[in-house]
């Protein structure tokens, strides 16, 4: 390997890509090129980052400098003052928001102070389709030392002992799910790798899968080595295609380099992995859903017991665990059980990584130690609340999970600790929502989503959740009174109790968590026939201010209803019965006269 | 393409490999380490920085020394240029002034391993504006 004595890492990630940085990698290269200094500066394209809102992002080593928001018009003058000249671009430097001060060096970045890099190691900071850069990075190591040094049930009772939980929402424990496993006798088992993230505004798989491939190739080989399959799967979505390719990249250098295949490291263990790819059914990513769709069947789930561990793919037992939760295996291999049983709280070890959404300053992607608290994510990491608005609430664990308001704050984030405030962790989205979200429309988006996913299997589910959704819709409208609220309640309540998977079990829990924590704006809705937050539309009166209305007319020109009426240079009125509450007069009127309640 | 047919295939291979990944591991504790900046304006270069910072970096690497060489702007010596200032953890930075590849070996043989001072040093003169606070 050359020696270069200076890298300039690109986010390669697919935010960073929608902003053209691979032109700017290319651009790099070129304008590296013109100056003649190929042998000394490096361009090497990387997995995500994680701070998505300031993309596209250039970190320049060794001096650690972090350029956002790079433009590729941008990298003439990065080459040209900092490359060749050692004098950094101030201008494309991270400006603190609240000191206005530009910060160079991301160590010194609020967004990465608080957060320890478990799972993402390697995301930002290795070539993912190098496996070169990985193997010098101790990849593979972990598999050597299992394969060479360790026997299956030691392996086992590593996992077992650094308190490795599931990291796709359930939180069970991954070591005792291994050992389950491995404990059924079988002529043929499989390693499962369930990258069908699927919670809106999630991207934390993607990333990892993007960013660091083959710390997932090198985890589920582990795994098949404890649990004794020799086959492993990776079932992704279709919509993921960049992860998909970086995934085979990988997994053909591992062939070429016989970390995949037969007799890996001279060990007599045997593994290769395959890929199947999912239409994008949320509901594949329960496990018995998700093995159906592998099979070729439809992707429903169906009643445990039997386990997959047990009787899965194809009758066999199956071992299935989430992106995240291979990610971290070979860490813990290499760094020891009480070391990652050292970070986190007393039930849930280690970190997890979270995709920051919504209305927050720095949206993007994070790792925190479990038991940090809602406030540290959201304030210190995220930056706060978007244009300076007030927090209401954050959304966790996707469709499943619930709200939590400003009482949770200080919450140490934890998988119990999330199910007691009556929310879950879930696979680790967190949808941060400001004063101007109404809250009913919230649940009812959710609910959409649900309804859309449901597989139509059983009947709470499939026609439990369309109620819940009609009913929302109708205290959206103006429709509801306070009897639908109770019928919401009880509704949901049966739902959870008879639904056959997870998905239904789980989805009434966004509409009960925000009646739980918003009551009075449910109670707004249908008593007084208003939404505080100004979103639902139907609820939305808009009048005109006789005294700020000059009569210039071109409120009644844009109504596409004719229901403003009124003579030239006179107040106008609006006809509240005609009136479709579509805001076009309120865009037009240049003197402030209409007023929205 | 080599098979690795062992786990001692697989450490010699992260041998080898380790060393173009050096510059990235160091960058995320630099405080820790040695840090040397060479002065790399229009002066630095035009007398020879660019041939100094590769000295130090091939050398650093040769001798395992844990130290991260990054590029600065001009210092305003410029009678005294190639300069180099080096900071050791827990020390003063010290800068030296007329730095050739000779001088850039003695730097870190010297005054980095042994803690020995050399000729060239130039008396820091300035405060920059984050050490004022």
């Amino acid at each position: 390997m050359a020696q270069y004595k200076m890298h300039l890492l690109v986010c390669g990630g697919t935010g960073c890509r929608a902003s053209q940085s691979e032109r700017i990698a290319g651009n790099l290269k070129e304008e590296i090129k013109n100056l003649g200094l190929e042998n000394e500066a490096q361009v090497v394209i990387t997995g995500c980052f994680g701070f998505c809102e300031k993309g596209p992002i250039v970190k320049i080593v060794p001096d650690n400098t972090f350029y956002t928001q790079v433009k590729p018009e941008d990298c003439k003058e990065i080459i040209s003052e900092h490359v060749l000249k050692g004098r950094k671009v101030t201008r494309l430097l991270y400006e603190d928001p609240s000191t206005k001060e530009h910060i160079s060096d991301s160590k010194h970045m609020g967004f990465y102070q608080k957060q320890i890099r478990i799972a993402l190691r390697n995301c930002g900071f290795i070539n993912p389709e190098n496996i070169d850069e990985y193997i010098a990075r101790d990849g593979y190591a972990a598999l050597g030392k299992a394969l060479t040094e360790m026997t299956p049930q030691q392996v086992i009772d590593q996992i077992k002992k650094s308190g490795l939980r599931g990291r796709g929402g359930g939180g069970f424990p991954t070591g005792l799910k291994w050992e389950i496993a491995a404990g059924n006798k079988a002529d043929q088992k499989y390693v499962v790798c369930n990258a069908d993230e699927g919670d809106p505004g999630a991207f934390m798989d993607r990333s990892i899968l993007e960013g660091d491939p083959h710390s997932i190739i090198e985890a589920m080989a582990i795994c098949g080595y404890c649990i004794g399959a020799t086959k492993g799967i990776v079932y992704i979505r279709a919509e993921y295609p960049l992860a998909i390719q970086r995934l085979k990249i990988a997994a053909r250098q591992c062939r070429e380099y016989g970390l995949l295949g037969a007799d890996i490291m001279g060990s007599g263990f045997d593994f290769d992995i395959e890929l199947r790819y999912g239409a994008g059914a949320f509901v594949c990513g329960e496990e018995t859903a998700l093995i159906h769709s592998m099979e070729g069947l439809r992707g429903e789930p169906t009643v445990k017991p039997p386990f997959p561990a047990q009787s899965g793919y194809m009758g066999k037992p199956t071992n299935v665990n989430n992106v995240e939760t291979f990610a971290n295996v070979p860490a813990i291999l290499l760094k020891g059980a009480e070391w990652f049983s050292s970070i986190g709280t007393e039930k849930s070890k280690g970190t997890k990584v979270f995709a920051l959404a919504g209305k927050i300053n720095n949206v993007g992607l994070i790792e925190v130690p479990m038991g940090t608290t809602l406030r540290e994510v959201i304030f210190e990491i995220g930056g706060g609340i978007k244009d300076g608005k007030k927090f209401k609430a954050v959304q966790t664990g996707g469709p499943s999970g619930g709200c939590l308001t400003e009482k949770h704050l200080d919450t140490p984030i934890d998988f119990d600790n999330l199910i007691a405030a009556g929310s879950m962790m879930g696979s680790g989205g967190m949808i941060v929502m400001d004063e101007d979200d109404c809250m009913v429309s919230v649940a009812k988006f959710y609910l959409e989503f649900t309804v859309d996913e449901s597989c139509g299997k059983c009947a709470p589910c499939r026609v439990g959740n369309k109620r819940l959704h009609e009913m929302l819709e109708k205290i959206c409208s103006g429709k509801g009174t306070i009897e639908d609220v109770e019928y919401l309640k009880n509704l949901g309540a049966v739902i959870k109790d008879t639904a056959l998977c997870g998905l239904g079990q789980t989805s009434p829990n966004p509409v009960l968590s925000t009646i739980e924590h918003f009551y009075d704006e449910y109670k707004a809705h249908v008593t007084e026939r208003i939404c505080p937050a100004g979103q639902c539309k139907a609820l939305k009166l808009y009048t005109i201010l006789a005294d700020k209305c000059t009569g210039c007319t071109a409120c009644s020109r844009s109504c596409p209803v004719g229901a403003i009426s009124g003579e030239k240079r006179q107040p106008h009125v609006i006809d509240a019965d005609k009136c479709i509450r579509c805001g076009a007069c309120y865009d037009k009127c240049k003197f402030t006269a209409i007023h929205v309640q | 393409m080599n098979k690795i047919k062992s786990i001692d295939d697989l450490r010699k291979m992260k041998q080898d490999l380790e060393s173009g990944m050096n510059i990235r591991e160091k960058s995320n504790s630099p405080e820790s380490l040695v840090q040397i900046r060479v002065a790399m304006a229009t002066c630095g270069i035009a007398s020879g920085a660019r041939t100094v910072m590769n000295t130090l970096i091939e050398k650093i690497e040769k001798d395992k020394v844990q130290a991260v060489v990054t590029q600065g702007g001009c210092m305003g010596y410029c009678y005294a240029e190639p300069t180099v200032e080096v900071r050791i953890p827990g020390k003063d930075p010290v800068v030296f002034g007329y730095v050739d590849s000779k001088v850039a070996i003695d730097i870190i043989e010297k005054y980095i391993g042994k803690g020995e001072l050399l000729e060239g040093i130039i008396p820091v003169n300035y405060q920059t504006i984050n050490e004022k606070k």
